[in-house]
């Protein structure tokens, strides 16, 4: 994901939002649909167009997990740590895939590649375990597959 | 030729979509017209992906397939080594009951035509005959309760909002699903998304209602693109009359799936629970009178009013009337999920049916109802599936999840990821929750690196104490079921880790 930031477009983006009943939340995923992230200026878009305070745009961004104030990764692994998948060993693929890539939950490679998150629950919890990278799922993964669906990304 | 292979989440997650590829380029080669129909999920997860195969007799199963057992389907589907034989026989699909997942796997979830063919709209034509309060009169008589957890009396809630005087109603989904262990909400949407949504447009009807929501967790991207197609190709077709129906995506809060925290954030706000009362039925989406439902709930009632409520009160036991879409999860050889009466033991579901854990170690411990359900030991197997036997037990059905796990399960660990999650996912509006699940953590921590079972395993009872009774929603108020159960039944697990354990 590139930041590609546009005024323009933000405010096209919101402005086509406007007619919904409740339409925050749908902007601020379209918006970070765009950009990847929720970049400040399209916060202040957001609260005047809805007539509302940077204040209050900023306390629901900040509430729910998906939005991202930072761009994050070119490639984004969410892997599910929920009881489902610690069940079949996820929990150890996990910390053991962190600790060979030297990196933590939520911190990006150095290259810029790759964040690796955590997610609570594909609901894919019948064949366990699970991850998702760029939007995708993947199921049934053992230490190696779920390595491999890092590296193809680093 | 014709196939069948799902395109629901499992399916896709497992290469549904390069192996659907390469079957149609097998086909191509051998120059045989292929008809592949991209089904939903008839929920038999460890046979997925699962082709099907139609045949005079019936539909024949070949699973877990992969794209090494394409040339073989081609050259002799009877000697196949994945053969399954027809699948409406194998024994974990006949065992069940299915009423609201009939069409589950059965269909192409997008095909009004299937829909209408395998009874659809049928329920939705019988409620067009009837006035409001006659529909919810027969919900009430079916006894169906929430299928979300709370196991509150739809027909109930339903009469509450019919009889409330507004100028605007809502009729909302809450598909927000984020229960670990569950998927049946997924399942259905993917599989039988016109069920749901006959389902939201009776409940317009019984309560006049003219708009609807499904608001829909954001991990489940394909439900999402699946259930926004059927709500386009349904209010083409005429079948919705004036109601008007969205999706709504949520936005990865687990706080949301409780129904005062949904309604605040489909307004827009933080998912922030409200105090109640008022109830939503009364002062609910934007302060108006909503219905506000689980997706098994309304996906149940189309069912309800084409075969009657007696029909469906037919099935169960005591105040559990009707049947519930159990999911076998976590580590289990039969993972699936299985619709059957309320009345089951736990033994018959994850020893007979679900065959014991995947990795063929003894079953340890089965968490029941998600992430705030509370454990049970091999020696409680015997308890029957319903709400008030599993409340009596000190758990819950919820919404219908169980996870196994096998005997190397740590039990305080697995308490305190129950305080864990709560710490992560609570609202802050109220203390026993954002305060007590972190020292709740913090206690199970000191435990657990040797600071001592006493006092702080009183010190916790104690707090549990608390959240239970003074949490403003279920996420404070029953994140100690995990806890105290896996402190009653394991308490050989409180005690300092070895280190390499950690």
């Amino acid at each position: 994901m590139t930041d590609n930031w546009s005024p323009e477009r933000a405010k096209d983006i919101i402005s086509a939002h406007l007619s919904l009943e409740g339409p925050l939340l749908p902007i601020l995923h379209a918006l970070q649909q765009e950009f990847g992230y929720l970049p400040r200026e399209a916060m202040v878009l957001v609260a005047e167009a809805l007539n509302i305070t940077r204040a209050d745009v900023h306390g629901v961004a900040s509430f729910y997990p998906d939005f991202r104030s930072q761009p994050p990764g070119r490639h984004v692994l969410k892997i599910c740590r929920a009881e489902a998948c610690q069940a079949m060993g996820g929990e150890e693929n996990a910390e053991a895939l962190l600790a060979r890539l030297g990196l933590s939950w939520g911190i990006t490679s150095a290259n810029g590649a790759l964040t690796i998150e955590p997610v609570y629950c594909l609901g894919l919890c019948a064949t366990a375990p699970n991850a998702q990278r760029d939007g995708e799922a993947f199921s049934r993964l053992d230490a190696d597959t779920l390595e491999a669906l890092a590296r193809e990304v680093l | 030729m014709r196939l069948y292979l799902p395109r629901d989440s499992v399916t896709q997650a497992l290469g549904g979509e390069q192996l659907a590829t390469a079957l149609k380029a097998e086909a191509a080669r051998r120059g045989i017209t292929l008809t592949l129909t991209r089904n939903g999920s008839r929920g038999l997860f460890w046979l997925e992906p699962l082709v099907e195969l139609e045949t005079p007799a019936g539909r024949v199963g070949f699973g877990p397939f992969t794209a090494a057992d394409i040339p073989a389907l081609f050259d002799n589907p009877a000697t196949h080594p994945k053969a399954l034989g027809l699948v409406a026989e194998l024994p974990f699909l006949k065992r069940q009951q299915r009423l609201t997942f009939v069409r589950a796997g059965v269909t192409d979830p997008l095909s009004l035509d299937d829909y209408a063919a395998h009874g659809g709209w049928a329920g939705l034509n019988r409620a067009r005959a009837l006035s409001g309060a006659e529909i919810c009169a027969e919900v009430t008589k079916s006894g169906l309760r929430g299928r979300g957890g709370a196991g509150f009396p739809t027909g109930i809630k339903w009469e509450t909002v019919r009889k409330a005087e507004a100028a605007q109603k809502y009729i909302v989904c809450n598909a927000d699903e984020g229960d670990s262990g569950s998927y049946a909400d997924r399942l259905l949407i993917e599989a039988d998304p016109f069920c749901l949504i006959e389902g939201m447009a009776i409940a317009a009807l019984a309560v006049g209602a003219t708009r609807g929501y499904v608001y829909l967790r954001s991990e489940y991207p394909i439900a999402a693109a699946i259930l926004s197609q059927a709500i386009t190709l349904a209010a083409q077709s005429g079948h919705l009359g004036g109601f008007h129906l969205e999706v709504r995506l949520g936005a990865g809060s687990y706080v949301c799936g409780e129904e005062t925290a949904l309604l605040e954030s489909l307004e827009g706000k933080r998912g922030v629970v409200r105090a109640k009362p008022p109830v939503p039925a009364l002062v609910g989406l934007f302060g108006h009178p909503t219905v506000i439902n689980n997706v098994i709930s309304l996906a149940t009632i189309p069912h309800i009013l084409a075969d009657g409520a007696e029909a469906y009160a037919a099935f169960g036991l005591g105040h559990s009337r009707g049947t519930m879409p159990i999911q076998l999860s976590g580590n289990i050889k039969h993972g699936g999920l299985f619709e059957t009466a309320f009345g089951i033991t736990l033994g018959e579901l994850v020893e007979e049916i679900g065959g014991g854990t995947a990795t063929n170690r003894p079953i340890r411990a089965v968490q029941a109802g998600g992430p705030l359900g509370a454990y049970f030991a091999p020696h409680q197997f015997d308890i029957l599936y319903g709400y008030e036997e599993y409340a009596k037990a000190g758990g819950l059905i919820g919404h219908g999840g169980l996870v196994v796990f096998d005997d190397r399960v740590n039990m305080a660990r697995m308490a305190r990821f129950a305080l864990e999650f709560c710490a992560h996912e609570s609202c802050g509006k109220c203390t026993p929750c954002r305060i007590g699940s972190t020292r709740g953590r913090e206690l199970v921590e000191r435990i657990m690196t040797g600071g001592g079972a006493e006092p702080h395993l009183a010190l916790l009872r104690e707090l549990c104490d608390t959240m239970k009774s003074a949490s403003l929603c279920a996420l404070g108020g029953f994140t100690p079921y995990p806890v105290l159960s896996a402190l009653t039944l394991f308490p050989e697990d409180f005690t300092a880790l070895p280190a390499a354990a950690e």
